[in-house]
């Protein structure tokens, strides 16, 4: 059982090594990148099966035992992730791939996309399973690397513009993470995190403040956490539009997947989590009002993206097991439903020449398929019953109320609230774009548009193109994914809740790496 | 655990300067800036070592009290060569920037000219030409939104 956890990085590094030896023959460099994150996916499954089943798996990566050698851990809150991400970057490549068979590689220079696309699944995955906290740091480096490259793909005027926002950016996050882990070596002499947990308790609550500070304005950039979130709007949307379903759905993530990590395993007293809170309720709120003044979808979706991490942080601030289980379903849900939105934006983009909701229209008539693609995962992100959006926000204000301090009941207000703008704002686009007519779209006098901001870069109009199959039927397979979440909503809620019982309190993690006795 | 004053201070100094420099517009200084703050983070994972002892060999007589912790250098092996690929990558995004735009900044978000530009429209049909905005304004030339701009028009501007 141990081999299957290297080889979920080890699988897609070399894939991508083959994936760019193939370059010049992009069918078999196609084929390289697919086999090797199916073969991943399977991994991911057998991993949290036998994660599941036996508990944590921990790997001394060269035989060194845990806290002087490297410790790979996989516990239930891993496995999750590391499945969730295989599969949505198995389906956004098939994405891809449609998109490239259809136009050609003009636009994006297909030789390097798909090695630079697995050498980030693997940083993604080094990230999640690491248990070594300059491990994850060295996993936020891989993928930060490669997102650089895929962001800036083709070198356009306006990708540069936004790419050097996000590389500053994330480069500033990076420094502040390698700081803090100089400082927490400083103070505890380990960077094992396990060990780390162990002994934070006897550092001076001041030197443990700093600390969890730093972590956190690290993590919290690039989990894109009000008021930290400035850059995401501006760099996502501009990436082509696979790229950016990917980068939303997972790479905001991994910060998330950090903060939970740390806040419940380094430091489960808790001592931020009325700071957090305000956080939550700032990036929720601020969010979603950003969301409600866009005109395009790309730009739209991105506000929501960050209004939601809202909800996440809410439940890792609850800190208590159900929040926690709440939160890491909330991950799982928002992983594969984003990315599905901005899938089926990349659709609407195709078959409608633009994605400006004022410019948009009669798109239901043209192509009903896109239609529901669309529809779909937009009443699922503003929470509507019986999808995942509202499971997951339910288990939330549960936790919450469990809870039952006024803060945490503003909270849930605000959720709820930030919940039906968000299905407004989606709602509303999807009425200009889908379901008014052409004729409409002529007469724009209409009050629901009249006070959208026009993102000027965002309005290009590029030439209406016929809608490969094989985009539709990935899109089509994320939209039956998130529906999965609702069919299998009871053991899947079952699972995360085990997976925060592992992390909640620390003790059961630092025994599955250090052993009983220690 | 002693750490050496010169270290400690070289290490300030050193991100004085790179936060300075990483907030200028010039690309060039950014990419200054971000060596200087790599560096200097580098410095202090070497101070957090500890005591300085002796080469970290394993042999005869050595003892672990007198050796330099080993950890902190391989940590911040692995720290430098990440900053010099990504100092590699920035430097061809500078290029590349230069060679389409033929400056060296950091471009005006567009986003941003675009709220300036709306409010000073607004100003533009609602304030009495005469003692209201300037209306002389030119959002052509005036690309950078002022701070006046930025305010709602009618407010305490």
């Amino acid at each position: 059982m141990n081999a299957l956890v290297p080889l979920v990085v080890l699988i897609p590094l070399l894939g991508a090594a083959v994936a760019l030896i193939t370059g010049r023959r992009p069918r078999a460099q196609a084929t390289v990148t697919v086999i090797a994150l199916s073969a991943t996916l399977v991994d991911a499954v057998l991993l949290l099966g036998a994660v599941d089943a036996g508990g944590t798996i921990v790997v001394e990566v060269g035989g060194w035992a845990a806290p002087w050698g490297i410790a790979l851990v996989v516990d239930r809150l891993s496995a999750l992730m590391v499945l969730v991400s295989a599969a949505v970057l198995l389906a956004v490549l098939v994405y891809t791939i449609g998109q490239g068979l259809a136009d050609g590689d003009d636009e994006t220079p297909v030789s390097i996309y798909n090695p630079t696309y697995l050498v980030m699944a693997a940083g993604v995955f080094v990230a999640f399973i690491a248990g070594d906290l300059f491990n994850l740091y060295v996993g936020f480096e891989i993928l930060l690397a490669a997102s650089y490259v895929l962001l800036t793909l083709g070198g356009t005027r306006a990708r540069i513009r936004a790419g050097i926002t996000y590389i500053v950016v994330s480069l500033l996050s990076s420094l502040l993470f390698l700081a803090s882990i100089a400082m927490i070596y400083g103070a505890v002499g380990t960077v094992n995190i396990a060990q780390i947990a162990q002994r934070m308790h006897q550092v001076p609550p001041d030197v443990q403040m700093i600390i969890q500070v730093m972590l956190l304005i690290a993590f919290g950039i690039k989990a894109a956490v009000f008021p930290l979130s400035f850059w995401l709007p501006d760099s996502y949307p501009t990436a082509p539009a696979p790229v950016t379903a990917v980068f939303a759905g997972l790479l905001t993530k991994v910060g998330v997947y950090a903060i939970l990590r740390t806040e419940t395993v380094i430091f489960p007293d808790d001592a931020l989590s009325g700071v957090l809170m305000i956080v939550a309720l700032l990036t929720l709120v601020i969010g979603v009002l950003g969301a409600v003044a866009q005109a395009d979808i790309k730009r739209m979706l991105s506000f929501t993206l960050l209004s939601h991490i809202g909800y996440m942080i809410f439940g890792i601030a609850l800190g208590t097991v159900a929040g926690v289980a709440a939160a890491i379903y909330y991950i799982i849900h928002h992983i594969i439903v984003q990315t599905t939105l901005f899938l089926a934006t990349g659709l609407v983009e195709r078959i409608g020449g633009n994605t400006s909701i004022n410019r948009l229209a009669g798109l239901l008539k043209l192509s009903p398929v896109v239609g529901v693609l669309f529809f779909i995962p937009a009443l699922n992100l503003g929470g509507i019953p019986p999808f995942s959006g509202f499971i997951g926000k339910l288990g939330l204000f549960i936790a919450g109320a469990e809870l039952g301090t006024p803060l945490a009941y503003i909270l849930i207000a605000a959720g709820a609230v930030t919940s039906l703008l968000t299905l407004y704002a989606l709602m509303r686009a999807w009425n200009m774009a889908f379901w008014r007519s052409s004729d409409e779209a002529k007469d724009d006098s209409s009050s629901v548009t009249e006070h959208l901001a026009e993102a000027p870069g965002g309005v290009q109009t590029i030439t209406k193109r016929s809608v490969p199959k094989l985009m539709t039927r990935a899109t089509a397979a994320m939209v039956l994914l998130s529906l999965a979440l609702t069919f299998f909503a009871g053991p899947l809620f079952a699972i995360s809740t085990r997976a925060a019982q592992d992390v909640v309190g620390s003790d059961a993690y630092v025994h599955a790496v250090l052993g009983k006795d220690k | 655990m002693s750490a050496s004053l010169i270290l400690i201070v070289i290490m300030a100094v050193m991100y004085a300067c790179g936060i300075f420099m990483l907030l200028e517009r010039s690309m060039t200084r950014v990419l200054i800036g971000f060596l200087l703050l790599g560096n200097a983070t580098n410095i202090l994972i070497l101070i957090m070592a500890g005591d300085i002892g002796i080469a970290p060999i394993v042999g005869e007589g050595t003892t672990a009290e007198e050796i330099h912790d080993p950890l902190p250098q391989a940590l911040s092996l692995t720290a430098i060569v990440i900053t010099f690929g990504i100092s590699a990558f920035l430097l061809a995004l500078i290029y590349r920037s230069w060679y389409l735009g033929r400056k060296d900044e950091v471009e005006d978000d567009e986003e941003d000219i675009a709220v300036g530009e709306r409010d000073v429209a607004v100003a533009d049909e609602e304030s009495d030409p005469e003692y209201g905005v300037d209306t002389d304004f030119d959002p052509e030339i005036h690309v950078e939104p002022s701070a006046d701009t930025l305010h709602r028009p009618g407010g305490s501007v």
